[in-house]
């Protein structure tokens, strides 16, 4: 759960700061949401393609990561399509795979790591509100090394209330699931406190 | 070695079905200047409660625990930087991604230079036998190497004082002989708390802990004698 | 749950607003509470065997037990480890893309959802919070706003009507209702094993 669709290159968009990328993903969006009408949005699917292709991005592993989004914007398609005019279907077809595409392509060609950092950099003015960078840097890391751990738990305490025949209350097992991802984010609070970081 | 000192130390907890409170542990008063320092006793009888209170985990409700006579309650963060604690589970006192981070991570205060710092990481890693281990992911160590990597952590601070509480209870007897020698091998001291008998009767000084109360304290055989016969008794 | 007292709940310090180390790792667990359960992507549940993500519901209980600050702390930093690629977004997704798409406006809301719950049930709740049909009546406020959001997000991105944007999100109030039950009972229980949880400064 922890590897991400990053994949290493050395493209201009890998090389692009992260921040740039953001905003540009930013702008780009709300210019295709506000821009109306199927031509244009013919446009930014080619633009959105043309990125794709600079970033190297590969054809299996993009339809791989598209497919949901895709399902999506043909069933909104074809709603629109009924409801709608066919134009307007085509429109919000191609915009909703011109968002997903741009928006993968940033992730494909971001290291994880990169927006991190990146995130505890842009947090360094707002220390004198009280927000420490380390100590955000800190909450961010152990989130991540949370996530296979929680994974295991929500499987764990499952098989665990299967085993009791208690098998398809959600009561069952998720009380005891989130009581113990509280109880362990206590112990981890002491472990960090006794090891003279929480103070 | 430095000395601990609680003097009529008491924890209360507010006991929400009493509707007052409840001792967890009943006024102590000792002086622990011993390398090797073991306590035994039964589940829930408040050896944790006792071995969190030389780290500043908990802090009495009335008297005192002083560590080289620095107090506790008011100290805290002085005294955790001399004394070092690890829990049972080491999977909850874990808390960076891989191996060499968390390390790095407990050198942050010590080793300003990240360059440096990241070297004496792997040195320490090295040192416990995680050498090859260091940019693995802390879930796919096995339980002994979960607590070897957790004593690690700590012990890259180095520490005055070493408490760990029960450190061996998760592992395998394999595990548990490799984690015992390690603790027996520090220069540091040492309190431990655990189940093993055959560890305890390596310290120095034994606190044998029963509802509460400190009910023996004295030499290792002696006291795991004691512990022995009153868990017997009816 | 621990045997043990933790340090915080016997020496209460009401110095400072400042969330100390077990306030950080409640926040992280809870960030990986909400990515684990929009990536188990769905689980049958009761006896119709409706799919659900358990999103919704992991929302829920983060505003219900961590309270507004700690609560959209861990929204937060659930949506950072999402920008930054980990596959921690509903359906396996990762990146950006969730918020820009059609149901952005569902994920824009989170931060005002768990905000408004952990507001309702630390403060106006306060002793009340193992009764779990008013952490219900906390959640379903909850809901209504994620419910609001993911109707303008629509509107906005597919060009339509408030009310069309209403009709295609319909479907979704029953299952979030249910969703918002369950959190509320477990919300309860959790409460009732740990007590001091929103008692925390923070
Ligand atoms: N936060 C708490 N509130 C109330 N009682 C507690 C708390 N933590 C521990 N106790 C009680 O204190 C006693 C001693 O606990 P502990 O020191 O953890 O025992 P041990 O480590 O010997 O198993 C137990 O009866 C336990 O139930
Ligand atoms: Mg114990």
């Amino acid at each position: 759960m922890t590897v991400g669709l990053y994949r290493a290159g050395d493209t201009v968009l890998h090389r692009l700061p992260v921040g740039v990328k953001l905003f540009g993903l930013a702008v780009l969006s709300v210019a295709i949401v506000a821009v109306r009408g199927p031509l244009l949005a013919a446009g930014f699917l080619a633009l959105a393609v043309a990125l794709a292709l600079i970033g190297r991005l590969d054809l299996p592993s993009t339809a791989r990561a598209l497919r949901a989004v895709l399902v999506i914007a043909f069933v909104v398609a074809l709603l629109q399509w009924w409801l709608f005019t066919f134009d307007r279907a085509v429109e919000s077809l191609l915009d909703l795979v011109s968002l997903a595409l741009l928006a993968l392509t940033l992730t494909v060609t971001t290291p994880t790591t990169e927006t991190l950092d990146a995130v505890v950099r842009w947090i360094r003015p707002l220390q004198r509100f009280g927000l420490d960078p380390e100590r955000v840097a800190l909450t961010i890391a152990m989130a991540i090394q949370a996530l296979p751990g929680t994974l295991a738990l929500a499987q764990e305490t499952r098989d665990a209330a299967r085993a009791r025949g208690l098998g398809r209350s959600p009561r069952a097992y998720l009380t005891p699931f989130v009581i113990r991802v509280v109880a362990r984010a206590h112990e981890t609070g002491d472990a960090l406190k006794a090891r003279g970081l929480g103070d | 070695m430095p000395e601990l000192r609680f003097e009529a130390a008491e924890v209360r907890v507010e006991s929400p079905d009493l509707d007052g409170e409840r001792t967890i542990l009943g006024a102590t008063t000792l002086t622990l200047t011993e390398q090797r320092i073991g306590i035994i006793g039964s589940n829930g009888s408040g050896k944790s409660t006792l071995a969190r209170m030389i780290n500043g985990l908990i802090t009495p409700t009335s008297g005192r625990v002083n560590v080289d006579g620095l107090d506790v309650a008011r100290r805290g963060a002085e005294v955790r930087r001399r004394v070092g604690f690890t829990f049972t589970d080491p999977a909850a006192q874990l808390v960076m991604p891989t191996c060499v981070e968390d390390v790095e991570l407990s050198l942050r205060r010590t080793v300003k230079d990240r360059v440096r710092r990241k070297q004496v990481a792997l040195e320490t890693l090295a040192r416990f036998g995680l050498a090859e281990r260091a940019e693995v992911s802390v879930h796919a160590l096995s339980g002994g190497q979960r607590q070897l990597l957790a004593l690690a952590g700590v012990l890259a601070t180095e520490p005055d004082v070493l408490v760990t509480d029960e450190p061996t209870t998760l592992l395998d007897l394999r595990n548990t002989r490799m984690v015992g020698e390690l603790l027996f091998s520090l220069p540091q001291q040492l309190v431990l708390v655990t189940h093993d008998l055959d560890l305890v009767r390596r310290c120095d000084r034994v606190l044998v802990v029963e509802d509460g109360q400190v009910c023996y304290d004295g030499e290792a055989d002696a006291a795991v004698e004691h512990y022995v016969r009153t868990v017997s008794e009816p | 749950m621990t045997e043990s007292p933790t340090s915080t709940d016997e020496t209460p310090t009401t110095r400072s607003p400042r969330l100390d180390a077990t306030d950080l790792a409640l926040v992280a667990a809870f960030a990986a509470l909400i990515a684990v359960c929009s990536y188990l992507a769905a689980i049958p549940m009761g006896g119709a065997g409706v799919p659900l993500t358990l999103q919704g519901f992991a929302l829920l209980l983060t505003g219900a037990l961590l309270g507004p600050l700690r609560g959209t702390a861990a929204v937060a930093l659930y949506f950072v480890l999402g920008i930054a690629g980990l596959p921690v977004f509903a359906g396996h997704a990762a990146g950006p893309g969730v918020f820009v798409g059609v149901t952005a406006g569902y994920l824009w809301s989170f931060p005002l959802m768990v905000l408004a719950v952990g507001l309702l049930v630390k403060y106006v709740l306060r002793g009340r919070r193992t009764n779990p049909v008013l952490v219900f009546a906390a959640c379903v406020v909850g809901v209504v706003i994620n419910h609001v959001g993911g109707i303008i997000g629509m509107a906005v991105v597919l060009h339509v009507g408030l009310l069309e944007a209403a009709a295609f999100d319909a479907p979704y109030w029953i299952g979030d209702f249910i969703k918002a039950a369950v959190a509320a009972v477990v919300a309860s229980q959790v409460h009732r094993a740990f007590p001091k949880l929103l008692a925390r400064r923070a």
